[in-house]
């Protein structure tokens, strides 16, 4: 029974990993760079809930909409002022900027809200389901965060399988003079893009800190390493390698912590992704780069 | 309809396109013929905003083109089928299409769709199937298609036979006829001179980035430098 239960819990820390990993995948997709200030939109998200429910006293679901919100601004925003002004930089230098902006956001909060770890309020009342007579427990806040990741990728499958933006987003990823061509606002999907990965990055920062309640300023920095791990071990740039990807990372973590050592699970973690590396170059699901003639 | 004036464009320090000045007319084929890296896609990339001339004037009926966003050229009735097809490769058929019509109205799609589809059956039969699975043929059928989709007054082609058999050219050049024929304007760019020149209205012949001749279609497959340079004596 426990190993169901490591297995439910691996899969829960899974899906907060592929919601964070579809942020880095998605504009990774459209705007061929890794937004290593990713992880600390979603920081920022946790501090902005935590606000909302310990000082003003808001109910959770307002708490969750107006992180989404002030993420979302953030994303567009920092898209914006650090990065479009950087579209024909050579790579490294915006990946160098995108180290700068997560340093920035870290900071920043310190500035802001001190170093001081704040203790997450429960937002899911702490109900727990028992199963097999009290033998499995699994906690109301697993079942959501499970929940929450499924809904969100069947969305994003929907949103960019079937809607005009979805599918200019595809067109801008796979070759954007083309869908300049087309007449498609490629400034405009890039910035859309970004709203939608922050707006993520504002649920899973919420979930995470449900799930593990202490929030400080570099509480998004390693989820954000290992989700950026899980959209490369699924392979970058694909939305279902990213759910993939993201869902297997957490259950290799729980499962290290758990049989071998608590100490190595996150070593562990980073080996499977040299392995698979190592194998299969382009991450799971991922795509070889198709050679323009 | 179309009025090119002057223009410069660069690649870094290469001077791509020299002082470039044409027109098309409303209803006609104009091609654009010279050997490989004489500007001639340039001069297109231009027109569609993609690169930049540093002088001169790009006006349709007369609007000015150069400093307008390159996604807004599309809406104003100019489509661009770039060299090397371009299609997406990871959608449906299907689905490129519908992206050749992100700019016109969601109501007219659904009869856009019907057009291209009478006129490249070959799509309708395939529209399910991922793009890059299509034979090189029929990517250029669908890039045309593609093109035809915001229903332009100017379509520009950039190289529609590159890398077909030879039946295949004979028959994109048919279309390019009838799709003439239809109404639309065509701004025809190619290396295959001949083939160009015969279903041309007019021409110009580019060389090293610079319009060295210009004329009708039959006046330039005359033309005896023309007949020495490009089509083989």
């Amino acid at each position: 029974m426990s190993f169901l239960s490591h297995l439910i819990n691996g899969i829960s820390l899974g899906s907060i990993y592929a919601i964070i990993a579809l942020g880095y995948t998605m504009v990774y997709g459209i705007a061929k760079m890794l937004n290593f200030a990713h992880g600390d939109v979603i920081m920022v998200g946790a501090y902005v809930c935590f606000f909302a429910l310990n000082s003003f006293g808001l109910p959770p679901v307002v708490g969750v909409l107006l992180a989404m919100l002030i993420c979302t601004a953030l994303g567009i925003l920092i898209e914006r002022l650090a990065y479009k002004p950087l579209r024909a930089a050579p790579s490294l230098a915006v990946l160098i900027t995108a180290i700068g902006v997560s340093y920035f956001l870290q900071n920043g909060a310190l500035l802001l809200w001190g170093s001081n770890s704040k203790v997450f309020p429960s937002i899911f009342n702490n109900a727990a389901l028992h199963l097999f007579d009290g033998q499995l427990t699994i906690g109301v806040t697993t079942l959501i965060t499970i929940a929450a990741c499924v809904v969100i990728m069947i969305g994003l499958t929907l949103f960019t399988g079937n809607t005009k933006m979805g599918k200019a987003m595809r067109a801008c990823s796979e070759d954007k003079d083309a869908a300049i061509l087309m007449g498609i606002n490629v400034n405009r999907t890039i910035s859309v893009t970004f709203a939608i990965g922050s707006a993520l990055a504002a649920i899973a920062g919420v979930l995470l800190c449900s799930a593990y309640p202490l929030l400080q300023p570099t509480t998004g920095s390693m989820p954000g390493i290992k989700a950026f791990t899980a959209a490369v071990f699924g392979g970058i740039g694909s939305i279902p390698g990213a759910f993939l990807g993201g869902i297997l990372l957490g259950i290799i973590e729980i499962f290290a912590k758990a049989y071998l050592s608590t100490e190595l699970s996150d070593a562990i973690v980073f080996l499977v992704l040299i392995l698979v590396l190592l194998i299969k170059p382009t991450g799971l699901l991922g795509k070889k780069t198709v050679v323009k003639v | 309809m179309l009025s090119v004036q002057n223009i410069n464009v660069y690649y870094g320090k290469i001077h791509a396109v020299k002082d470039v000045s044409f027109e098309v007319n409303d209803g006609e084929i104009v091609t654009l013929i010279g050997a490989n890296g004489a500007g001639k896609s340039t001069v297109l990339k231009t027109i569609s905003g993609l690169l930049h001339s540093t002088t001169g004037s790009i006006t349709f009926e007369n609007k000015e083109l150069l400093r307008v966003a390159p996604h807004k050229i599309v809406p104003m009735g100019l489509a661009h089928v770039p060299e090397g097809r371009r299609i997406f490769q990871a959608m449906t058929v299907e689905e490129n299409l519908e992206m050749g019509a992100y700019v016109a109205k969601p109501s007219s799609v659904a009869a856009h769709l019907e057009n291209v589809y009478e006129r490249f059956p070959r799509l309708k039969e395939r529209k399910r199937q991922i793009a890059g699975t299509l034979s090189g043929g029929e990517q250029q059928m669908l890039a045309m298609g593609r093109g035809l989709m915001s229903d332009p007054k100017l379509l520009m082609l950039d190289e529609p036979s590159m890398g077909l058999a030879p039946i295949l050219v004979e028959q994109i050049f048919d279309i390019i006829k009838e799709l003439r024929d239809h109404g639309t304007t065509i701004l025809l760019v190619e290396q295959n001179a001949r083939m160009a020149l015969k279903i041309a209205d007019r021409g110009y012949v580019l060389e090293t980035g610079k319009i060295v001749l210009s004329g009708t279609g039959t006046e330039l497959l005359n033309s005896p430098e023309v007949k020495k340079a490009y089509l083989g004596g």
